[in-house]
């Protein structure tokens, strides 16, 4: 592997800020991408590299883009939930790359959920329910 | 799925699926523009039946819904370049799938965005699996290994940031490398 030297070197340069995250483990922000075959089509790779990359720009070390498999509800793919402590889950649908990158500026950084990208509870599980 | 690189991200989703430890990704082109995807995990492996199954796109190990396609939507793909498909696995064995793809076939997908993918898979299983990845095109070789990266990271996670941002532009310049020629 080419350059485990840089990586190292970024080692170095993160170490002292993880540090500081760790005494600071409940403000921890959770991304979580549906990755399974119907997200995947949908476009869910992209979504969730666009979540990634905004953060990393950011340099916002305290949240966290993960991948899950099916939610259920393959018809809204790309789908996400964002977990903020304190607060309640928040669902997105129908995603794409332009609309992550609102949803961690509008709501990740300045904590106002991107409302006419959500889905309630309510119809997510009416909407499993049609589909079993 | 309109990418190749997107066929291997579903795949190895099943990889992960299965609880492993060590995901193994290799993608070989050969002169004659025959990519070769191999993916071999320790996971806990299907006996004959389960392979059989998985074949089938109304099967699914899962229980949110009724129908599993990924495995037999590759295999078409593979199929409809005049290439091949071979799945391979046993119960405390793990999986290997392979598909040939005729690159230079009319119907074959672009190869597709594989260094996101790449970077997609090992960024959003922080606490899943490793994963070893060899990409080759005559002579051309770079490989990576996740455990290789995280021994020299230490207590950084390797979804930080910086390791991201790295790790991105690492996995583009070897897809570049080696199989730059099919990335369109």
């Amino acid at each position: 592997m080419k350059s485990l030297a840089e990586l190292e070197q970024i080692r170095k340069q993160t170490l002292e800020r993880i540090n500081l995250r760790r005494e600071d483990k409940g403000s921890e922000v959770r991304v979580v991408v549906g990755m399974a075959t119907c997200g995947i089509a949908a476009g869910a790779r992209n979504v969730m590299m666009a979540f990634m990359t905004e953060a990393s720009k950011r340099k916002l070390s305290h949240v966290t883009i993960s991948q899950t498999g099916c939610i259920g509800t393959c018809r809204f793919e790309p789908m996400a939930d964002v977990f903020i402590p304190g607060q309640d889950k928040v669902t997105y649908v129908n995603l794409d790359e332009r609309k992550a990158a609102r949803i961690v500026s509008e709501h990740i950084v300045n904590g106002n959920p991107v409302k006419e990208f959500t889905i309630t509870n309510q119809d997510l599980a009416q909407e499993k329910g049609n589909a079993q | 799925m309109p990418e190749i690189a997107l066929h291997l991200l579903d795949l190895v989703q099943n990889s992960i699926q299965a609880g492993a430890q060590v995901v193994e990704i290799i993608l070989r082109l050969d002169l004659e523009g025959r990519l070769t995807m191999i993916i071999r995990d320790d996971g806990r492996g299907m006996d004959d039946q389960g392979a059989q199954q998985a074949l089938s796109p109304f099967v699914t190990s899962r229980a949110t819904r009724k129908v599993g396609l990924g495995i037999p939507l590759t295999r078409e793909a593979a199929y409809s370049t005049g290439g091949s498909f071979d799945l391979i696995s046993a119960p405390g064995q793990g999986t290997r799938v392979q598909a040939v793809f005729d690159t230079r076939h009319i119907d074959c997908p672009p190869l597709g965005k594989l260094a996101d993918t790449l970077a997609a898979l090992i960024l959003g299983n922080p606490e899943g699996p490793d994963f070893t990845i060899h990409l080759s095109c005559d002579g051309a070789e770079e490989a990576l290994d996740t455990r290789q990266m995280k021994d020299t990271l230490g207590p950084v996670p390797i979804n930080d940031p910086d390791v991201a941002l790295w790790l991105t532009s690492v996995l583009h310049d070897m897809a570049n490398h080696t199989l730059g020629g099919i990335i369109s």
